[in-house]
């Protein structure tokens, strides 16, 4: 059933269609209304056969769902940014054991400085701890993809995170389909551990594994994540032969033949994109776009197949490592490595900290990249003066401490206090 | 597509203006995206809602730079925040005042937007005497319907009652549709 | 019993080598009041085979424990275990010496993995499986107090074990929010001004329980295993959050010999060190009185930990006399003296 309903609100729904037993989950901004919504629904009866438990720290969210999950049952939580760092051994500690447990992660700024906005920072920092990573592009897709998710870590036995852009998709009111309730059970069986904690029969899970064993478990498990490469698209297709819809799958393409430039981006960014390019197309210039939706694992091959022969690649992405440059233009750089007549890599790094991304930086930006590209990182909208500002001060004398405070200290020795106050050069 | 932003405080349902707009263009049959300037809760601090209408999906997701139509539910604001950056030329303005826009000095602006589009609607009064809350959304929302007729009345109602169930609901439907039949009136006249 | 004895043919029958002790014997008590470990029947839950150090009181305590928990829930049982001295010893890959339902996760978590698994035996409408988190002092002190004070606050339906020795034994002895004032570890050598612990506020996660009101908490030792095994069984026949707290002497970690653990861990009692009771939502509803009082010196000479309060003819009067004085206040609050009435 089509809704205008916020994106939290139909993740909540969807969610709940997968009929989770166990929802446990500490509040973080932006993902607060999803839980809410899922704590309303098992209180009003909406959502049946289920245990919803407020916990003290997310590290006590993800440890709650770990033993219910390790005990049988269907567990889901959500965090973002802070919270995800907090539980990080926790993640850890889930994919290790292969407990296929699905968390909502609200795309969120890591601090310091701390920021409640919107960006990738939180998913790639737990990138290489053995999650599927999936990232929505629009709310419907946020729904769909929990739907896929249960299905896809109960079938691999591997938990999966759903990434979801803090504010810009889990706080839009927008429509989506809400499917019903005997279409996703048709979709989603009962969760059936192999290994489970019972009586019955009892067995002992979470020994140390020592190092004669410890390489091939890792093996396995990056074995395991390489099988989904071609699971994600089997149920992608599934889904869309039984709901009506394409959502998920490893990527998708957008007027991309014979571009001469292709942009690659995940999340709601690529909504923005897809505008940009029919502009820029109704102009003349043979720019594409491709969306990556599964970034964990990484579809290298089907990266090759698609960016293989593009002459420049902008990577746009919302996140940065700190002494590196982009994790995803560098994660893209290698599934191109070794090609014979690679593409030009231009890596772009936006939104940080929730700036916005116009469509004006946009065009500006494709621009570049079509006249010639430019050399390392490039920061989108980055205000120069305020940088090279404090560039010059650091030159000149070395003081220890946080940068953002640093920054106002200048405007107001520029300006008078009024201006650092006001920020308003920021 | 059409492009409203709405300025506020916190406390006064600006979020939820963006979103019964939305809803309420949902039910007219159309795309609808809305969305707030995001932040921590807090009451009395300006806030920014956003809300898209097209009759193609909406793909966008930038803050709203050019709208159409700028919504000032809390006059104070003009003192503090430049509610009108990027308003479009031809664009709308609607206020929440008891003032006239002349006391609230914005002459020059509306002798830029065509003539009717920028208009005031005391929308906190309308809802003091029907809700008996200084929630002034709703009656705002009956007042937009009524100056740009993007979205019918009908489907504002619908989108209220849904919000809000039972007396509540109804008591701001009549804010809205007061507020819509004395921007009609007016336009009328004028 | 029928599930138990399927369970017991699945997994290692008993033998008993041992003769004419009371871990086996029991022989001239009534049945009734023999201990669980007395019978034949007892799921062993914690079989031959692991890896503890000779002399381990965890490994003792928690045999008895666990078999206790076996026995009234009938074999129903799932134990998280957070890890520790415990975890690594009994569970050394790919051999485990767990003949029950066992989860490992990590060192701070046990308590909400526990209170986890408790919530999928409760959606799955498997009322009669029970949950039981384990931990050492440092995983339950320290750095899995928040979860374990979450599970309390929500009377989640678990009942947590601590094994407490003191000390982080496993990584080389490093102090903990457990170990004693002026103890000796690797983090507060005995050297300097002020050798071994800090005189601090101390940490007694027992009292910190009784205040969360939750409807069971005790101390026990392995000084008195038959009372250990009732408190777990007393326990085990309620439902809620509960707690156990169980003295069990490390002889690597304390430096005291194999054969003198359940001698320390008694002195511990009889000198007020270590107050045994019970209490139930928030008030002491019973305590172990001390049958013959000792000085807090004879329980600390033994122990190597403590051999620099003891330097040749230099005794630390000082440090004994503020450790004597926990003691005495111990006995004070806890009335354990059989004149002083209750508490």
């Amino acid at each position: 059933m089509l809704k205008q309903i916020e994106g939290s609100r139909a993740m909540a729904e969807a969610i709940a269609l997968a009929r989770p037993e166990v929802i446990c989950a500490y509040p973080i901004t932006p993902q607060t209304h999803i839980v809410e919504g899922l704590g309303e629904m098992v209180r009003t009866g909406a959502l049946t056969n289920c245990e919803f438990i407020n916990v003290e720290s997310e590290f006590a969210a993800l440890s709650v769902a770990i033993g219910a999950s390790a005990a049988g049952a269907r567990a889901y939580t959500a965090t973002a940014s802070q919270g995800l760092l907090y539980m990080a051994e926790a993640v850890y500690n889930a994919s290790g054991l292969g407990l296929p447990i699905v968390m909502t992660l609200g795309n969120r700024a890591i601090g310091a400085p701390i920021n409640i906005w919107n960006d990738h920072s939180d998913a790639m920092s737990m990138r290489d701890a053995g999650w599927v990573q999936l990232f929505a592009e629009t709310n419907q897709e946020a729904a769909d993809l929990h739907i896929q998710a249960f299905r896809l870590a109960e079938q691999l036995s591997m938990p999966v995170m759903v990434c979801v852009d803090g504010f810009i998709l889990t706080h839009a009111v927008e429509r989506t389909d809400i499917p019903p309730q005997a279409d996703v059970d048709a979709f989603l069986p009962p969760y059936e551990p192999v290994q489970v904690l019972d009586p019955k029969e009892p067995i002992s899970i979470g020994a140390m594994v020592g190092p004669n064993a410890f390489t091939e478990v890792r093996y396995l498990q990056h074995h395991k994540q390489n099988q989904a490469l071609e699971l994600i698209p089997r149920l992608a297709a599934e889904f869309r032969q039984r709901f009506g819809r394409q959502s998920g799958g490893l990527l998708r393409t957008y007027r991309a033949e014979d571009a001469e430039l292709l942009v690659v981006a995940m999340g709601s960014v690529n909504g923005t994109i897809k505008d940009v390019i029919d502009e820029m197309r109704a102009s003349g210039a043979r720019v594409g776009l491709v969306t990556l939706v599964t970034f964990r694992p990484l579809p290298i091959a089907a990266l090759r197949n698609v960016l293989g022969s593009v002459p420049h690649i902008v990577v746009l992405e919302k996140s940065l490592a700190v002494g590196m440059g982009g994790p995803l233009a560098n994660d893209l750089d290698s599934a191109l490595r070794n090609l014979v007549a690679a593409p030009h890599i231009h890596s772009a790094v936006a939104g940080l900290g929730g700036r916005p991304i116009t469509k004006a930086s946009l065009h500006r930006l494709f621009r570049a990249a079509l006249d010639g590209g430019w050399e390392g990182t490039h920061f989108l909208d980055l205000n120069e003066a305020i940088v090279e500002g404090e560039i010059s001060r650091m030159r000149e004398k070395r003081r220890s401490g946080p940068t953002a405070e640093s920054i106002l200290r200048q405007l107001a020795r520029k300006s008078g206090p009024a201006a650092a106050v006001s920020g308003s050069q920021l | 597509m059409f492009q409203v932003r709405i300025h506020g405080r916190g406390g006064q349902g600006v979020v939820t203006a963006a979103e019964l707009l939305s809803v309420a263009a949902f039910r007219d049959g159309r795309h609808a995206q809305a969305f707030p300037s995001f932040g921590s809760e807090r009451t009395g601090a300006p806030v920014v809602s956003f809300c898209r209408i097209d009759d193609k999906e909406i793909r966008l997701r930038e803050p709203i730079l050019e709208p159409d139509c700028v919504i000032v539910q809390d006059a104070t604001l003009l003192k503090s925040v430049d509610v009108f950056q990027g308003l479009k030329l031809d664009g709308y303005l609607l206020v929440n005042t008891n003032k006239t826009l002349a006391d609230l000095h914005l002459d020059k602006l509306v002798a830029k937007l065509p003539a009717g589009h920028a208009r005031i609607v005391a929308a906190t009064e309308i809802a003091l005497r029907h809700v008996r809350r200084p929630v002034p959304n709703a009656a705002l929302l009956g007042a937009f319907a009524g100056l740009t007729q993007l979205v019918s009345l009908d489907h504002v109602a619908e989108a209220i009652r849904e919000k809000f169930p039972g007396q509540v609901g109804e008591a701001n439907v009549i804010a809205a549709k007061s507020a819509y039949d004395a921007l009609r009136i007016e336009q009328v006249a004028a | 019993m029928n599930d138990m004895s399927k369970t017991l043919d699945a997994v290692q029958k008993l033998k008993f080598y041992q003769k004419g002790t009371l871990t086996v014997g029991n022989r001239l008590v009534v049945e009734d009041e023999r201990s669980v470990q007395a019978s034949l029947d007892r799921s062993n839950a914690l079989t031959c085979g692991h890896r503890a150090c000779q002399g381990c009181g965890e490994a003792l305590g928690a045999r008895y424990a666990m078999d206790a928990a076996m026995r009234v829930t009938g074999g129903n049982l799932i134990a998280v275990n957070a890890t520790g001295c415990l975890e690594v010893f009994t569970t050394p890959y790919p051999e485990t010496s767990w003949q029950i339902a066992w989860f490992h996760s990590l060192f701070g978590n046990a308590a909400a993995v526990a209170a986890g698994v408790a919530a999928a035996m409760r959606v799955k409408g498997r009322t009669e499986v029970r949950t039981i988190a384990q931990g050492g002092d440092g995983g339950t002190t320290d750095i899995g107090f928040q979860c374990l004070s979450g599970m309390f606050e929500r009377n989640d339906d678990v009942l947590y074990i601590c094994y407490d020795n003191e000390g982080y034994m496993n990584t080389g002895v490093q102090r903990s929010s457990a170990t004693p004032a002026a103890a000796r570890t690797a983090t507060t050598p005995a050297v300097g001004d002020a050798p071994g612990n800090v005189f601090g506020q101390g940490k007694s996660v027992p009292r910190i329980a009784v205040a969360h009101g939750i409807p069971y908490v005790a101390t026990a030792t392995v000084a008195d295993l038959h009372d250990l095994e009732h408190k777990v069984l007393k326990a085990m026949s309620i439902h809620g959050a509960r707690y156990i707290h169980i003295h069990v002497p490390c002889p690597l970690g304390w430096g005291s010999a194999g054969h003198d653990t359940i001698r320390l861990a008694r002195l511990a009692v009889e000198s007020g060190l270590f107050p045994v009771f019970e209490a139930e939502y928030g008030h002491v509803t019973g305590t172990r009185k001390i049958r013959h009082k000792v000085p807090v010196t004879e329980y600390l000479k033994l122990q190597r930990r403590f051999t620099h309060l003891f330097k040749g003819s230099v005794v630390d009067e000082a440090r004994i006399s503020r450790l004597q004085a926990i003691c005495d206040r111990n006995i004070d609050e806890y009335k354990l003296l059989a004149s002083q009435g209750d508490a």
